[in-house]
């Protein structure tokens, strides 16, 4: 089904997409059917770039599994960044 | 019989007078047929939904499909064009039907049209077709596994459509329904409780629940397709518009 379980966050930071590089301000994590990942359901994000219009958008489709161990690593890695760096 | 078609870009006018992007594949052979609206899945407007238009074409329908996310996302492709209705809260049902109305009035006007018209719709497109077939005059709809025509919406979920299944005794013509027993929206319990609506009041139908498939098994592209519910299926869908559609 189509789930459109979706959390929004406003990010700061860049994207690299098909037309290079694009200054990225808000962000969609969710959990519904992919476009080209092969399962049924994936946790998708999406980076914006809202001023560009729908196609102002870096994505990904992860599985639910691979999901999760990013989001470990991401804190994992934040964690270990020594106090101080900009 | 030619077997002629002629597929491509066009625009259709849609809910309020919008004009809106539309797939159409028509046949070019002059004698009378039905034509049959494509409601897209909910992952959008893409290659594949093109190719079911084509499929009816190639069997001697005229069919269009209207990008239902051309007003949020016009030129777009249609993963972004699905990524941005779908951070929208999918399409209201007002401008569904509308659309929907907008696509069925190009169908009518085709020379060689039958002044039948039916609709068929995948996942989102299944409730949205069953939707559009109790607010429009149609003459045949297929709901391809379609969630929440019953069942209430899982709490915490963000979408904003409610269940339909209270206006039953407005459809209007024949539905087909197609459905994967493996499914849980809708569940086989939700696809009885339709069914029990559809005899209550007094409404032509046809349900198929095809064991080992779950929900998008139509969907050739995605690790969900089961071949075998998938033929029988189109069997079923050519044989059920073959005789609503006929001239």
């Amino acid at each position: 089904m189509c789930t459109y379980i979706t959390e929004k966050i406003a990010i700061e930071g860049s994207a690299k997409g098909a037309s290079g590089w694009i200054k990225v301000t808000d962000g969609s994590v969710y959990l519904d059917h992919p476009v080209h990942a092969p399962f049924g359901h994936t946790l998708n994000i999406d980076f914006l770039a809202p001023e560009l219009g729908p196609s102002g958008r870096v994505a990904v489709e992860l599985s639910q599994e691979s999901a999760r161990a990013l989001a470990k690593a991401i804190q994992a890695v934040l964690d270990a960044a020594p106090p101080g760096l900009e | 019989m030619s077997d002629a078609l002629l597929a491509g870009t066009i625009r259709i006018t849609g809910l309020g007078g919008d004009e809106i992007e539309a797939y159409s594949a028509r046949a070019l052979d002059e004698a009378p047929r039905g034509g049959v609206v494509v409601i897209h899945h909910m992952p959008g407007y893409d290659p594949q939904t093109k190719e079911i238009a084509r499929n009816f074409a190639y069997h001697g329908y005229n069919a269009v499909v209207p990008n239902l996310y051309w007003r949020e996302a016009p030129g777009a492709s249609p993963d972004d064009a699905a990524a941005t209705a779908r951070a929208n809260g999918g399409v209201p049902d007002e401008r569904l039907v509308g659309d929907v109305a907008g696509a069925a009035e190009y169908l009518k006007g085709l020379s060689n049209s039958n002044g039948k018209v039916g609709v068929i719709g995948y996942c989102s497109g299944g409730r949205q077709s069953f939707l559009a077939a109790v607010s429009l005059k149609l003459d045949a709809a297929v709901d391809c596994y379609g969630a929440f025509i019953v069942g209430e919406i899982p709490a915490g979920m963000p979408l904003k459509v409610t269940p339909i299944v209270d206006k039953t005794p407005n459809l209007s013509c024949p539905l087909l329904g197609l459905f994967g027993e493996d499914d849980s929206y809708p569940s086989p319990a939700q696809v009885a409780e339709l069914e029990e609506a559809l005899k209550t009041n007094g409404k032509t139908y046809e349900f198929h629940s095809y064991p080992g498939a779950g929900h998008s098994f139509f969907s050739v592209n995605r690790p969900a397709y089961r071949p075998e519910a998938a033929n029988d299926g189109w069997e079923k869908i050519f044989a059920f518009y073959g005789e609503y559609l006929a001239s």
